[in-house]
């Protein structure tokens, strides 16, 4: 057990260095001017001497491999930098944004996650029907809707036409953050979350479908009938405990897709989560804060991942005999 | 081995059966571009009557439908199959209400495959779910676990954790607690070697104390002479002959059907000498005998007509030619 965390770290470890180099590299070569985007159209007022200043302030003299070095010296010492942009501590950032984020992204895992188990198990429950085909169908077109389409429809028909939600934002514009009421708050994740679990449905529906049809097949479900099981008890007892291990997995192993979902309905739908900082920042050649929130989601998806194969280790008893099964 | 008490066929008929089984059939419907063709029948005209206290070994080679037999007569048929026919449950007809109540309770299967335990439930657990006296449902497991001399902890793992004997004692083990008045076994003794084969045998006669009668599926003849009373021979889904356990003996020359005899004589024991050619496929369809292609006195007569089963020297055999 112990081994298999530490190996589990030390994976984490090379992944983190080899992200973050490679994602230095690429922003270097990126067309965009930090100083120019961050002065945006008063350019032409400042001289060229204040522009040295600020790349003198930043850094941006010295040589790439010089910048990543002093970077990442600083990251060991647990600095991520300061944002260009928002000129905050790129920490402070990531824990506001995602403090945001988190709400949204945890209510569209959840709610997708239920609901994607019980329509897996409704189709599974009844192969080839009609609510199976409906279910399959529904289920792949999801699979290849990109989440801010969906925004977008959502957005055009609950917030512009019926007005039944508003179309952005974390709370009303203009609010204090001390007044923002929990009605506000639901208020406005709705639509994201929606959006966010309705796209998120797919994959653990058509799992559990699969696994379903699989167990329902079976040899021990035949055997379970034969003794005289039957109906809800004989699904809960041997089709329930076999299909809902791999599908909670499944599940906990998506935060890589609900992440990426995140980022794309944030922007649609002006969320001031993280996402819409890694988009800002990108935008801006805001390379610290870029750097350190591409690290802070490979964490984040590595953890799911990690939960998704603890689960196997500490519930799946036939795991237990050999723990480290990579 | 010692034999069990034998019933003689013609003192058997007077005696109240446990389990009927008559012109049975049965058959799936084939699609052929959406449309429903025709249909590949597995089983057909099959007969079988077996007592209390009585081990009806039923014979046939893999793929003839012994498996789907079992699964008819507890009703866990997959729901396309169709079936005609009569079965009769110590006397009364076993309708598939009737199935689903004493499937489990009165009729028990022990499954053919390992791989029907639960792979997440404890074993112990499993057994004990067949066990109608809720009370005292530890103890009796605990006790047939050690009547098939499973180590103390078997209880408590998983069935990954089991070696395919331990596994196959434990599927014994359900029919064992169940109060089951007939138990059907699904090929219980697969490559076994001599030794567990043996033991595995033991066991399952165990079975078949206290009246309880047993329907023993196998291809092994060998396995089947050990225990079984008497022995249904499974060809192309027919039953061609019903024989006693001691027609088996010489040459054959006490067996009714020329595939009977065949089936013997290539035992490692006698001739050794295998039939030549195949069983024929489910769904194939023979005006005649199924039995013709193979059979070494097949007559022109035999290609066209098919024989009755009929009662022949105190057994069942379908054969225009048999003669005690
Ligand atoms: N659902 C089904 N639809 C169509 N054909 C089927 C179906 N289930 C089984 N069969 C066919 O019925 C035949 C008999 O199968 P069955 O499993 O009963 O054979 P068996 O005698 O038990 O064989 P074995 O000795 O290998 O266990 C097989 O040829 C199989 O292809
Ligand atoms: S009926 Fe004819 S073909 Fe069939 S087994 Fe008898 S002799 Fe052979
Ligand atoms: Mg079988």
């Amino acid at each position: 057990m112990i081994t298999f965390i530490l190996k589990k770290l030390g994976k984490l470890a090379a992944l983190l260095a080899a992200i973050s180099i490679l994602s230095f590299i690429l922003i270097s070569y990126s067309p965009v001017d930090p100083v120019r985007s961050y002065i945006g159209a008063e350019i032409s007022r400042i001289s060229p001497e204040q522009q040295k200043n600020i790349e003198q302030y930043w850094g941006l003299n010295q040589s790439k491999p010089q910048q990543f070095l002093q970077w990442a010296k600083a990251l060991t010492q647990g600095n991520l930098g300061t944002s260009l942009i928002y000129r905050e501590p790129v920490s402070e950032i990531i824990i506001d944004r995602f403090s945001a984020s988190i709400a949204l992204m945890g209510l569209a895992w959840l709610f997708s996650g239920v609901f994607g188990f019980l329509l897996g198990i409704l189709a599974g429950m009844n192969e080839g029907s009609l609510l199976d085909r409906l279910i399959k169908s529904y289920c792949f077109i999801l699979a290849s809707t990109p989440s801010f389409w969906l925004g977008l429809l959502l957005l055009m028909f609950f917030a512009s036409w019926l007005g039944w939600f508003p179309v952005g934002l974390a709370s009303p514009a203009g609010s204090l953050t001390g007044e923002v009421s929990f009605a506000d708050k639901i208020n406005h994740l709705f639509l994201p979350v929606l959006t966010l679990s309705i796209v998120g449905v797919a994959g653990v529906a058509l799992h559990t479908r699969e696994k379903l049809i699989e167990v329902l097949n079976s040899e021990f479900i035949r055997f379970a009938r034969a003794k005289g099981e039957s109906g809800i008890k004989l699904f809960w007892r041997h089709g329930l405990r076999n299909i809902s291990l791999p599908a909670i997995s499944l599940h906990f192993a998506s935060f890589g897709e609900l992440f990426g979902g995140a980022v794309l309905t944030e922007q649609v739908f002006s969320y001031p989560g993280l996402g819409q900082a890694v988009v800002k920042a990108g935008l801006g050649g805001d390379v610290p804060l870029l750097l350190g929130i591409t690290l802070f989601s490979v964490i984040f998806i590595f953890v799911g991942n990690f939960i998704a194969d603890l689960l196997y280790v500490v519930i799946d008893p036939r795991m237990q005999i050999k723990p480290s099964h990579d | 081995m010692e034999k069990l008490k034998k019933i003689p066929f013609s003192e058997t008929k007077e005696m109240k059966s446990l389990l009927e089984v008559k012109d049975f059939s049965l058959s799936f419907p084939q699609y052929k571009k959406g449309f429903r063709e025709s249909y590949i029948e597995v089983i057909k005209d099959f007969e079988l009557t077996i007592h209390p206290g009585e081990i009806v070994a039923v014979v046939g080679s893999s793929g003839s439908g012994k498996s789907l037999l079992a699964d008819s007569l507890l009703g866990i048929l997959p729901e396309n199959a169709e079936i005609k026919g009569k079965i009769y449950f110590e006397g009364v007809a076993l309708t598939a209400k009737r199935q689903q109540q004493i499937r489990g309770k009165e009729i028990s299967l022990i499954p053919q495959s390992v791989m029907a335990l639960d792979p997440l439930m404890k074993t112990g657990q499993q057994v004990q779910s067949s066990i109608q006296n809720k009370k005292e449902k530890k103890r009796i497991q605990k006790e047939a676990f050690q009547k098939l001399g499973l180590p103390k902890d078997t209880h408590k793992k998983y069935p990954f954790e089991l070696s395919g004997g331990m596994a196959r004692r434990v599927l014994i083990a359900t029919a064992m607690v169940s109060e089951a008045k007939l138990i059907i076994a699904d090929e219980p003794t697969p490559g076994l070697d001599e030794q567990a084969l043996e033991e595995t045998l033991t066991h399952i006669k165990q079975l078949s104390e206290n009246d309880r009668g047993m329907m023993f599926i196998t291809h092994d003849i060998h396995a089947a002479l050990k225990i079984a009373d008497r022995i249904a021979v499974f060809y192309g889904g027919e039953t061609v002959e019903i024989a006693n356990n001691e027609d088996f003996l010489g040459k054959g020359e006490n067996l009714r059907h020329p595939y009977t005899k065949a089936l013997w004589r290539a035992l490692p024991e006698n001739d050794f000498k295998a039939l030549k050619g195949n069983q024929p496929e489910a769904g194939e369809v023979f005006p005649g005998c199924v039995f013709e292609p193979r059979c070494p006195i097949a007559t022109d007569f035999c290609k066209k007509n098919k024989p009755k089963s009929a009662m022949v020297n105190n057994g069942i055999v379908r054969c225009f030619y048999a003669e005690s």
